[in-house]
């Protein structure tokens, strides 16, 4: 393979000479994609971010019903809402003007999938973070609230797009918001301190 | 082209041996014959030009007092405002610029799609115009991001979060272009690359791909005439006129009259009622308090308020997707054997005109809050939106059009 010129030469092997363009070209190619993976991956949470979203203890010793506590966990607002016996006890009469009553399509853990979305009646914990597009629903608490009318049960209402929660986290018909409020994974570390990002021991990462 | 500069004596001479500079100012200019028959929605191709500059040149001295950072850019704002001598005029004119960009590139939309500019030959021009369009709005939504008020963060939570409404792939695909778990430095410091850096390297590209492709095939003119058709023995067409003197000429006025109105904003309505820069953007950002309301720049209303109109998240997104990708098609739903509405019927006016009213409804329902009668206004205004485009391959071949003349007219 010295001196054969590269064009017109009778004696060039097409074959060989496609096989070696197509491979070169093939490795380039494999190699211009692959050479785009470190760029990517540079976009995602970085290790002091991963590392800042880790649990977030909270005491709720002094949570009255009908208060919230507001937190901050992996920079998601966390609501902590103090709820009075008799409210709970009235979620069930929502029921027919739920989108997702069961909340089988919304984000929570296993042991907040029931009626009152939490593990303990009295403390709701839910991500503040409206699930239309991420704005933070208002509380208002208040049955009959003025502004959302008599038949208010109370729960929260989104300022953005006007989506309306119960005191479950759980959306009204009518909403843009497709799914509940999330719950984020919690437990207690005693009666009076909460831990949100941690489903508990023993573990079993539901987050 | 010949490069008859090339044998001149002289430094022209010697100039033109290496580079074509006359060959370009001919072909392009002084030789490049464009219908005689521009109206004035022809200025905004150039002022669009305009404006670009004016970003690059004030966006560059920007960037020279800005400080990227969540701790920093909020403050280093102000300073620019209060401390920086002229900074408040490099950033009311950067902010204006803004506003004023898509003022006249919906004008110049409005101008392509009123003469049927996007009509063959002209459909990659179209296209490469609609890309223009689509970058222009991540260079503004992420430039909105910077100074990291309360609005820009939480305009940047709304955007982002629409990309979560894709199956599977959404909320991974949030938390990679966020590069934490909420809107945070991270995503500040990205949206300032791609907002300085890679947005701009690409606009300009497209601009220059969008003027080859204009001067290859030629403008179109306010009678939807081709003037390449009918040419004198030079081969020049009959209806043509060199761009250079007359359109520089005639664009220079119309930059005038423009840079007159620019400048009544920036120096005595720079905020223009919270439209331009808004009240609650002066306030830092806060992840913890959501503006009430909050409604994202003018220039992006009616998307928003289509995306509000439904009242499912995916839907919503959709339909918004469907409302700002439905231009890339008008080339082919156009089946009208006519270009300019001078010489279309009632069907394709009425059409038109259903759709800029809704366009602009839109555009005002958006910035008010999502309730009630606006809900179902915006509901109204997306039907003649959409059907403006669904029923256009219908509607257009059965417009009873009138005849094309074989010239441009010469009436206004």
């Amino acid at each position: 393979m010295t001196d054969v010129p590269l064009t017109a030469a009778p004696d060039v092997d097409e074959g060989r000479r496609k096989f070696l363009t197509v491979a070169a070209s093939g490795v380039a190619a494999f190699g211009a994609v692959v050479t785009v993976i470190p760029f990517v991956e540079s976009w995602e949470p970085s290790e002091r971010a991963r590392a800042l979203g880790a649990p977030v203890l909270l005491d709720i010793s002094k949570l009255e019903p009908g208060q919230m506590i507001t937190t901050v966990w992996r920079k998601q607002v966390i609501y902590v809402v103090g709820r009075a016996q008799p409210l709970v006890d009235k979620l069930t009469k929502n029921d027919g003007d739920l989108k997702d009553k069961d909340s089988r399509d919304s984000i929570q853990p296993g042991y907040a999938q029931n009626e009152m979305r939490s593990r303990r009646a009295d403390v709701l914990v839910l991500i503040g973070i409206c699930t239309h597009l991420g704005c933070l629903p208002k509380s208002f608490f208040d049955p009959g609230d003025p502004v959302l009318g008599a038949s208010w049960p109370g729960g929260f209402r989104c300022p953005c797009h006007g989506s309306r929660f119960d005191l479950a986290g759980r959306v009204f018909n009518g909403s843009p918001a497709p799914t509940n409020l999330s719950v984020p994974p919690y437990s207690f570390q005693d009666q009076h301190t909460l831990v949100i990002g941690l489903d508990g021991a023993p573990a079993k990462g539901a987050a | 082209m010949a490069n008859e500069a090339a044998y001149k004596p002289g430094f022209w001479g010697w100039l033109n041996r290496r580079l074509p500079v006359e060959v370009f100012w001919r072909s392009q200019l002084s030789e490049y014959y464009a219908p005689k028959n521009f109206n004035f929605w022809y200025f905004f191709g150039s002022l669009a030009m305009l404006v670009l500059v004016m970003q690059l040149v004030t966006g560059i001295f920007l960037a020279m007092f800005y400080k990227v950072g969540e701790n920093t850019a909020f403050d280093s704002v102000e300073f620019i405002m209060r401390e920086v001598d002229f900074g408040w005029l490099l950033r009311y004119l950067h902010s204006t610029g803004a506003s004023a960009f898509f003022l006249v590139i919906y004008l110049h939309m409005f101008r392509g799609i009123m003469y049927g500019s996007y009509k063959s030959p002209r459909e990659l021009l179209w296209l490469f115009g609609m890309i223009i369009y689509l970058a222009l709005m991540a260079e503004a939504f992420m430039g909105y991001v910077l100074p990291w008020g309360n609005m820009s963060f939480w305009a940047a939570t709304v955007i982002i979060n629409i990309f979560g409404a894709i199956p599977v792939i959404g909320p991974g695909l949030v938390e990679w272009i966020r590069g934490d778990y909420g809107i945070a430095d991270a995503t500040l410091n990205r949206f300032f690359s791609l907002h300085v850096v890679a947005l701009p390297l690409l606009l300009l590209l497209l601009v220059a791909l969008h003027l080859v492709a204009l001067h290859e095939v030629g403008s179109n003119n306010p009678d939807g005439v081709e003037i390449k058709e009918k040419k004198n023995a030079q081969g020049i067409p009959l209806d043509g006129i060199p761009f250079h003197p007359y359109y520089t000429v005639k664009d220079i006025f119309g930059v005038a009259a423009f840079l007159a109105l620019f400048a009544i904003v920036v120096f005595f309505i720079p905020t223009f009622a919270d439209l331009f820069l808004e009240k609650a953007n002066f306030e830092p950002a806060n992840p913890l308090s959501t503006p009430d309301p909050i409604s994202p720049s003018w220039y992006f209303t009616p998307y928003y308020a289509i995306l509000r109109s439904f009242p499912s998240k995916g839907a919503g997104a959709v339909a918004m997707l469907i409302a700002v990708s439905a231009f890339f098609f008008l080339p082919w739903l156009d089946r009208s054997p006519v270009k300019s509405i001078r010489y279309r019927g009632w069907i394709y006016k009425t059409f038109l005109a259903l759709f800029v009213v809704s366009f602009l409804g839109l555009m005002y329902l958006g910035l008010q809050p999502a309730q009630g009668t606006y809900v179902v206004l915006s509901r109204i205004c997306c039907v003649p939106y959409f059907l403006f485009f669904i029923l256009m391959p219908f509607y257009t071949r059965w417009d009873p059009v009138k005849p094309v003349p074989e010239r441009v007219t010469a009436h206004g």
